[in-house]
């Protein structure tokens, strides 16, 4: 069964400073993700990639067509026309999102914003930052890190925080964008080795990687996008 | 879910309103209605505020953000409009509760202003942007507090006093200047009493007009922190009225974006900052440094 089923979805940005000057982002983009299962998305950058995803999540408004989602919450749900509380109730309990860049509030520890989303959902504190603090030592982070800023961490380590803060309550849906950019060899086959066993739990996820080495070890599926008008295929 | 507050239709028209100011929307360009000269600063605003959300309202200067605070707040009255608080279960220890029960449909803003005063000391809190609107100064800042829950009901001064010293406590005030005045505090200090006096009802409805313009970051940063920290664990239904972009990233949910009295785009914060879709919008993106 499909979890998520992208139909024919575009974006044109209006920009209203350069007298209305229209922006298409991508074009009749479809796809499929089966339930457990990875797609990755490749293509040449610019070509709309990350605006996808973002459209997915609801940080972009889809121009035209419909997206999917099979909650398990709230049951078959087109996510472009969904009340906002609905979305961001999903966002809350079933979907994760990681970017490239971290955005934290400079004031919180590593534990505490890790820890964060479990105690949202009604985990006691001692036992969120148990395991925010056993996550974040299987990523590598060590512990006397723990309790500072991730906004004085380096680029990597930012980066892996990032991944944890998504990944520790084992999202439905997990939606990633370029997570390992920023991460050595190693670090990168540890967090794929994560995001692997995430799937076998049954975390059906998207992820864009630039590496190809990488996104053929993460996907199981691969959709290619095109720069031109010309549709992209699932291989 | 039924939402917590419910505004329909909302305007607030200042001078002598012609028929046009409310009908010929889209000819009014600015706020001022070209056939009367009056000045629309809320023009037909809805919408719906859930439990537990923060919900962001940003604007320029005179596009009608404060305006409808303080109508939402019965500071102001509107020229027409409705507004709908249901009242969950939460306050029902509260004293003076059995007053409340028979106006959970009725349109608020249509209650005398007595019932209106009720209404904001049992479910209601404020912070202003100036905590001179906020406080009274010559007052001690445990009196500030106790007024506020004098006016809720509370009758019993040692739990008064009690509960003063808790509420300071949590906004990082120390509890043995409870009884000086905030006229002799700092401007971070008085902003924080101005909090705890908000917060001291236990309030359904949180508002906050610019609560943190005027504190130097670091302050800033410390009553944002406090702000969300204590939004969550009181489970406040709140509205955020900021020109402060990052303070909307950082506060809220979902944000509404207003220009010239109207309510120009609405969106999840994110989407809003991300992928702004109104011409004013887009300008108010580019702009931050």
């Amino acid at each position: 069964m499909n979890l998520l089923n992208v139909d024919s979805i575009s974006k044109t940005f209006t920009i209203h400073i350069l007298s209305g000057k229209i922006i298409e982002g991508f074009k009749d983009v479809s796809f499929t993700v089966p339930r457990g299962t990875a797609l990755g998305i490749s293509g040449p950058s610019g070509s709309g990639k990350s605006s996808v995803l973002k459209c997915i999540y609801g940080s972009y408004l889809t121009t035209r067509g419909d997206i999917w989602y099979e909650s398990p919450r709230f049951g078959r749900l087109n996510l472009t026309r969904s009340p906002l509380r609905t979305i961001n109730q999903i966002r809350e309990m079933e979907i994760g999102y990681i970017t490239q860049f971290l955005k934290v509030i400079p004031r919180v520890s590593a534990l505490d914003i890790v820890s964060a989303p479990l105690m949202e959902a009604g985990a006691f504190r001692k036992a969120a930052r148990s395991a925010a603090g056993d996550l974040l030592e299987q990523l590598g982070i060590p512990q006397r890190l723990f309790e500072a800023y991730p906004a004085t961490f380096s680029g990597g380590e930012q980066q892996r925080v990032n991944i944890a803060r998504a990944i520790i309550k084992a999202p439905h849906l997990l939606i990633l964008d370029e997570p390992t950019a920023c991460l050595d060899a190693d670090t990168t086959s540890v967090v794929l080795d994560i995001l692997l066993a995430l799937r076998e739990k049954g975390t059906t996820m998207i992820g864009i990687f630039h590496q190809p080495e990488i996104l053929a070890r993460f996907s199981d599926a691969i959709y290619r996008m095109k720069t031109d008008s010309d549709r992209g295929t699932i291989q | 879910m039924t939402p917590v507050l419910s505004v329909r239709n909302l305007f607030r028209i200042f001078g002598t309103a012609c028929s046009r100011c409310f009908d010929g929307n889209d000819e009014i360009c600015g706020n001022k209605c070209p056939w009367c000269g009056a000045i629309v600063a809320c023009k037909n605003i809805s919408f719906d505020l859930y439990p537990e959300e923060v919900l962001g309202i940003v604007g320029e200067s005179g596009s009608g953000k404060s305006t409808l605070l303080k109508i939402l707040y019965f500071e102001e009255e509107p020229t027409s409009g409705e507004m709908f608080i249901h009242l969950t279960k939460r306050n029902a220890c509260f004293p003076g509760e059995a007053f409340m029960g028979s106006v959970d449909a009725a349109n608020v803003l249509s209650l005398n202003s007595y019932q209106k005063r009720l209404f904001r000391n049992h479910y209601m809190g404020m912070v202003y942007q100036n905590p001179f609107l906020g406080l009274r100064m010559h007052i001690s800042a445990g009196g500030n507090i106790a007024e506020k829950l004098f006016m809720a009901g509370f009758r019993n001064i040692a739990k008064i006093r009690e509960r003063a010293i808790y509420l300071l406590e949590k906004t990082e005030v120390p509890g043995n200047r409870l009884d000086e005045s905030p006229a002799s505090f700092s401007g971070g200090m008085q902003q924080r009493v101005q909090i705890a006096k908000a917060l001291s009802n236990v309030p359904m409805l949180l508002f906050l007009d610019e609560p943190t313009t005027g504190l130097d970051l670091s302050v800033q940063a410390r009553v944002l922190d406090l702000i969300k920290s204590l939004q969550k664990e009181m489970r406040l239904a709140t509205i955020v009225v900021s020109h402060d972009l990052g303070i909307i990233r950082h506060l809220t949910t979902r944000t509404m974006v207003m220009k010239d009295g109207e309510i120009v785009e609405a969106g999840l914060t994110d989407q809003v900052l991300e992928d702004p879709q109104h011409p004013f919008t887009q300008l108010l993106v580019c702009s931050t440094l």
